[in-house]
Formats: C-alpha cells, sequence, structure tokens
C-alpha cells in the first residue's frame, strides 16, 4: 500500500514538474506548480511528518504561489508585446540548466541512504509538539537569525515596489 | 486502518458531505427569509409550503440556462475556476467534529469526523488558503477587465485577512497547546469554552471569517456597485451556481470552526448530569451513544446560529471601501492580534499555575476517561 | 464519557480524506456536465463580447494590475511564513515557558520594526 502510493505519487510529481516547464501558458505553469508541491505533501504524509505536509501547502501552495499568480497578472502576457528570444538564449538556457543536472547529479551519485532503525524508530518525530521542542531549544539560532532575513527581505520588496512617473495599470 | 472501520469513516464523510451540500442549498433560501424578515418583507412563498422548494427551482433554473463563454476567454480555466472553488469548498470540513464517537455493542466505535489527525487546523487554513486560486483564475480567465479587478481584490484580500486569522488561532493554540480540533472540544468538555479565554480573539477570527468567506461587509470582490458581478461577471449557469454554492459552504464551515474552536463544539451544558442520569438508568454505553447524539445536535445548532449572524451582518451593514478595508485588516487587526498574542502570553505564564485549564491541557485524555464496559 | 484522544497518529489517519476527495470531484463534475448537456447553445458576434455595461470593449483584460497588489502579496508571503514559525511555538508554550516567550519576543521585535518601516513608507496605504 505505502510502497504503490510513493510511486504514484512520485509519478504525480514528476509528470506535473515537467508540465511546469513544458506550458505555453504561465498560468497553467502555476497549477503545475501547485499539483508538484500536492505531490510532495504526499510525500510528507507517508513518512508522518505533518505538520511539514501541512506548512508545505499553505506556504508554497497557498502563499508563493498566490504571489506568483500576482505577477503574472503584473506583467503584461499580450502576445504581441512578449519579446521575441533569441535562439542563442535559448542555447545558453539549455547548457547553463544541462550544467545543473551534471553538478545534481555528481552530488548525487555516491550517496548511501541510511533506513530508519525499526527498533528505535519514533514515527511521532514529524507531529507539531516535537518539532516545537527541538526548533526552540535546539536550533535557537537559525530561528532568530531567520528573522533577520524576514526583514532584509521586507525592505527589498519596499525598494522593489518603488512607483515609477506613468505608469498605467488598474 | 482496517476495511471495515474505513467503511463507516466513509458512511461519516458521505453523511457529512449530504449535510453539507443541503445546508449549502437551504443557506440560499435562509438567507432571503432572513432578509425578508430585516426588511419587513414576504420574502420567498411560491414554490412549496412557504417557499420550501424555492432551492430545488433555483437549482433546476442553474442548470437549464445557457452555458456560455465570452470571446477571448481561456475555456480551461474558465471551466476549471469554479470547479477549484467548489472543491476546495467541500473538502474544508474534514477535519471539524461533528460529535464525539458512538460505540456500537460488539465495540465498534466511531468517530463522526472524517479524519482525526495532528495538525487538524493547519489543514482548514491550508485548504482555505487554496480556495482564493478558484476566484483568482476564474476572474483572470473570463478576458473581462470587471472580472480582472473583483478577482485581485478577492485574492489581496483573502490573504490580507489570513495573516490576522492565524495570529489571532496562535493566541488559541497557547492555551489549548494542540491544534487537533477534537482535542481542543473534549477540554472545552471539562472546562470552561474558549470564548472565556480569549474574547478579543474570537472577534478578531470571526471579523477575519466574513472577510475569508468574501461575506458583507467585505464583499469588495463581487460589489455591484462598482464592478458588476466582479469576479464572476461572465459566469452563467451552473458554473456561476458553483461559486455561488461555494461561498455558503464557505459560510458553513467558517461557522463550524467557529463554534468548534471558541463555543465548546459537540460540548453542552448538563452533558455530565444527562451522562450520569442515563448511566444509572440505562448503563454506560447507551448513556454515551445520547450524549454523542445530543452533542451532534448542538454543535448543528451552534453552526446554524452563526449561519444566522452572517446574514444579520450581511443585511444590517453596509460594505467598506476597499482602502478602508486594507487598513482594518493590516494597521488595526494586524497589531491587535499580535498584542493579543502578547497579553495572553504573560497571563499565562503569569497565573498558569493556578489555572485549572493548564491541567487539563498537559493530560486531555486522563480527566473523565473511563472505559466503556464492552460486549 | 469516552474522551480518549489519539495517542498515537500514523499516515493512514488520512486514507478517509481520499473517499471526501472523490466524492467532491464526482459532484464538481456531475453538475458541470449535466448543466453542459441541458443548457441551449445560441452564440452571436455582440453576445460573446466581453460585458462592460453596453460600451465596446477596448484591448482585452490581459492588462498589468497595480504594483500595491503584488506588494501585499510580498508582504503577506514574509508574514506568513512567520505565522508558520509560531505554530510550534505556540503549541508548546508552557513547556517552553518564560525562555520561549523572550525567543518568540525577540524575533516579534524585528518584525515589528519591519512592520513599523512598511507602515511608515506607506506601502499600505491604498487612498492615493
Amino acid at each position: 500500500m505505502g510502497t504503490s502510493l510513493f510511486y504514484f505519487l512520485a509519478f504525480v510529481a514528476l509528470i506535473s514538474a515537467l508540465g511546469v516547464v513544458f506550458a505555453k501558458n504561465p498560468i497553467h505553469s502555476v497549477l503545475f506548480l501547485i499539483l508538484t508541491f500536492f505531490a510532495i505533501s504526499g510525500h510528507y504524509l507517508l513518512l508522518n511528518a505533518q505538520f511539514l505536509a501541512a506548512v508545505n501547502i499553505i506556504v508554497y501552495a497557498g502563499a508563493i504561489m498566490v504571489l506568483f499568480l500576482f505577477v503574472i497578472m503584473f506583467l503584461n502576457l499580450n502576445t504581441d508585446t512578449e519579446p521575441h528570444k533569441p535562439a542563442l538564449a535559448k542555447v545558453t538556457a539549455a547548457v547553463a540548466g544541462g550544467l545543473l543536472l551534471l553538478v545534481l547529479i555528481a552530488a548525487l551519485r555516491n550517496v548511501t541512504p541510511v533506513g530508519a532503525d525499526a527498533a528505535t524508530f519514533d514515527s511521532q518525530i514529524g507531529m507539531v509538539n516535537r518539532l516545537g521542542l527541538v526548533l526552540y531549544q535546539q536550533y535557537l539560532l537559525p530561528f532568530e537569525l531567520a528573522s533577520v532575513l524576514f526583514l532584509v527581505a521586507m525592505v527589498g520588496a519596499v525598494m522593489l515596489g518603488k512607483r515609477e512617473e506613468g505608469e498605467r495599470n488598474f | 486502518m482496517e476495511i471495515p472501520l474505513l467503511a463507516w469513516q466513509g458512511l461519516v464523510i458521505l453523511a457529512v458531505f449530504g449535510i453539507t451540500l443541503l445546508i449549502a442549498t437551504y443557506s440560499t433560501y435562509a438567507e432571503r427569509v432572513v432578509a425578508a424578515f430585516l426588511q419587513d418583507r414576504v420574502g420567498p412563498d411560491r414554490a412549496g409550503p412557504f417557499g420550501l422548494l424555492q432551492p430545488l427551482a433555483d437549482a433546476v433554473k442553474l442548470f437549464t440556462k445557457e452555458e456560455f463563454f465570452p470571446s477571448g476567454a481561456n475555456r480551461w480555466l474558465f471551466v476549471f475556476g469554479p470547479c477549484l472553488a467548489m472543491t476546495t469548498a467541500l473538502m474544508a470540513s474534514a477535519v471539524i467534529p461533528f460529535g464525539n464517537t458512538l460505540i456500537f455493542g460488539d465495540g465498534t466505535e466511531i468517530r463522526l469526523q472524517a479524519i482525526e489527525v495532528n495538525i487538524g487546523m493547519l489543514y482548514v487554513f491550508g485548504v482555505v488558503s487554496l480556495g482564493v486560486y478558484g476566484i483568482m483564475i476564474g476572474g483572470w480567465a473570463s478576458n473581462n477587465k470587471f472580472s480582472l479587478l473583483g478577482a485581485v481584490r478577492a485574492a489581496a484580500q483573502a490573504v490580507s485577512y489570513e495573516l490576522a486569522m492565524g495570529m489571532a488561532l496562535i493566541a488559541l493554540l497557547m492555551v489549548t497547546g494542540t491544534l487537533s480540533l477534537r482535542e481542543i472540544t473534549l477540554q472545552q468538555y471539562n472546562g470552561l469554552w474558549n470564548i472565556v479565554y480569549q474574547p478579543l480573539g474570537f472577534i478578531i477570527f470571526c471579523v477575519c471569517a466574513f472577510a475569508e468567506t468574501n461575506r458583507t461587509p467585505f464583499d469588495l470582490p463581487e460589489c455591484e456597485t462598482e464592478l458588476v458581478g466582479g469576479y464572476h461577471t461572465e459566469y452563467s449557469s451552473m458554473k456561476m451556481g458553483l461559486y455561488l454554492f461555494a461561498e455558503y459552504i464557505n459560510v458553513f464551515v467558517a461557522s463550524a470552526v467557529m463554534s468548534t474552536l471558541y463555543f465548546g463544539g459537540f460540548s453542552f451544558p448538563g452533558e455530565h448530569w444527562v451522562y450520569n442520569t442515563l448511566t444509572q438508568s440505562q448503563g454506560e454505553l447507551f448513556a454515551h451513544n445520547v450524549v454523542t447524539i445530543l452533542g451532534t445536535v448542538t454543535i448543528f445548532a451552534k453552526i446554524f446560529f452563526f449561519i444566522f449572524f452572517f446574514m444579520w451582518v450581511r443585511w444590517t451593514l453596509p460594505r467598506f471601501r476597499y482602502d478602508q478595508l486594507m487598513r482594518l485588516g493590516w494597521t488595526m487587526l494586524f497589531p491587535i492580534a499580535i498584542l493579543n498574542i502578547l497579553v495572553t502570553g504573560a497571563c499565562i505564564l503569569f497565573f498558569g499555575a493556578k489555572d485549572p485549564k493548564i491541567e487539563a491541557a498537559k493530560k486531555p485524555q486522563t480527566t473523565e476517561t473511563r472505559t466503556v464496559v464492552r460486549g | 464519557m469516552l474522551l480518549a484522544t489519539t495517542a498515537t497518529y500514523q499516515p493512514a489517519d488520512y486514507l478517509p480524506i481520499l473517499i471526501q476527495l472523490g466524492l467532491a470531484l464526482a459532484f464538481v463534475a456531475f453538475s458541470m456536465v449535466v448543466s453542459h448537456l441541458v443548457g441551449p447553445k445560441r452564440h452571436s458576434k455582440v453576445k460573446d463580447s466581453s460585458f462592460e455595461c453596453g460600451i465596446e470593449s477596448v484591448g482585452n483584460a490581459r492588462t498589468p494590475i497595480s504594483v500595491k497588489y503584488f506588494l501585499t502579496a510580498i508582504l503577506f508571503v514574509l508574514f506568513d511564513v512567520e505565522v508558520i514559525f509560531m505554530y510550534p511555538w505556540a503549541v508548546n508554550f508552557r513547556e517552553l515557558g518564560t525562555t520561549g516567550f523572550v525567543e518568540m519576543l525577540l524575533f516579534m521585535g524585528l518584525l515589528l520594526a519591519g512592520f513599523y518601516y512598511i507602515i511608515k513608507k506607506g506601502i499600505l496605504k491604498w487612498q492615493n
């Protein structure tokens, strides 16, 4: 049951991730990406990381994808205004992407996954109260540093959103 | 989970699903009756006795209307929008406990709740945060400027109020110490209802629930004086019906969540007396089941009250202006919610030891738990 | 009364959700298909044009929206992650005690400084 569900979810994740890349319409890409996040959340659930699954849906599928949709609507989507990409740009993009794939394969080639020890395995480790205790006692510094990161991001967003003269929009 | 138990759980889901659709259908009727009452009119009275068949007539009308696609619309996304809105609305009720457990003679125990999970409340949040896509995609795909404006407004409003809603919930979680809606309800079985501990949090949550369901005074996405029909301007037949229906289902879910979180869910005053009296005369099993059924009746009574409250507000208050709406969400509710968290935290740390609620939260299952004699 | 709560949570708890998803999808598909089959279909050029109160529409609706909405969405993402960080903290509030409260005060203080900056910059002002 668990194994077949895993393969099904992995299949959905891969297909929809390919859909993100190959869809012509950017809105379709966003929808495929949401589906990918759902498949990944399904994987988290199979691993019994329930809090992580919910957070993945709320933050990625719920918040960041809304931002993406806004960005797509913010841009002018008329086909006649879309700049034509030269062939050189496409070739460069393919080479860059291929290099990234090469690096990833090289990095993950020799990894041997360590399976969980059935005797000491605690299935409740992914629950929200366990996670909180670890996060706020053991990993306190990264957590506090995250707030500095948010502060920087806020300032950046304000700078990006400065109004320019002569804009026309809704 | 064993297969027979899964079958029982499926039956519960089917019942909840049917009741959800029934309540959503009759909410449209109730809305008109309440509007008529508040405006001193007669309201629907032609279709059937007291106009009770009005929702049926509406459904037939919506199904037989022409399906309309505006030129230049993106056909697939145009269809996908209302489907998404309806599906997310229907999924949200899964974690709400509509009652305690029913126990049969052979010891089979059935929860009157689709799934009981560790992150119950976050599930509701996740599904609600997806609801905005239905509106946004539908509005964008319509290729109509009014629809686009309505959709963008709806999305910005929903995300703004989701923040304050989450903050209000944090304060409640500090009191309860769990995200599972069933555990939150069971804590209120023994102690006081959470509204006593979190009055400010409830007000924030309630205002945000109005904004999330796009109800007056927050119905700017579809304010007909400026935006024709808002995001569903170009929709017709059942596609429009699904959008309207999804709104009423969201109202139902919001009412259910509010009554579970702040008003004791399926607990009602005097349940211990009923249970003890019946245990003496009829036995524990019978008493448990009777209390469960009474609890289910109670939570639906609470839900109906909140649905009525939604309608009452709709026909009483005028609509906000958009800048007022954003100001309320960001510069008022958000800071107040943070203040509420700080005050709650300070209170728990200060009075913590004396509060019986804390003991109840630490071990929710040991208080009042007795094993039922089975067989 | 039997008030026992679940002691251990398993992935299998989520299986009934598939039933609910199936029901929801079936209902949506049913209503879409039936209304597609039952309703009449009569097209005309004027009728199919997008409705703009009777005035002939200019261009299409794929037009850029205000940057305000975009900024609202960015700020929402940032504060939403903050709220998410607070869930594990709130659930464990009693175990973490005063130390945890002070930790969160520091975290919130920095974010509120950012919030104050945004208010001062007038990003959330929609009047103009």
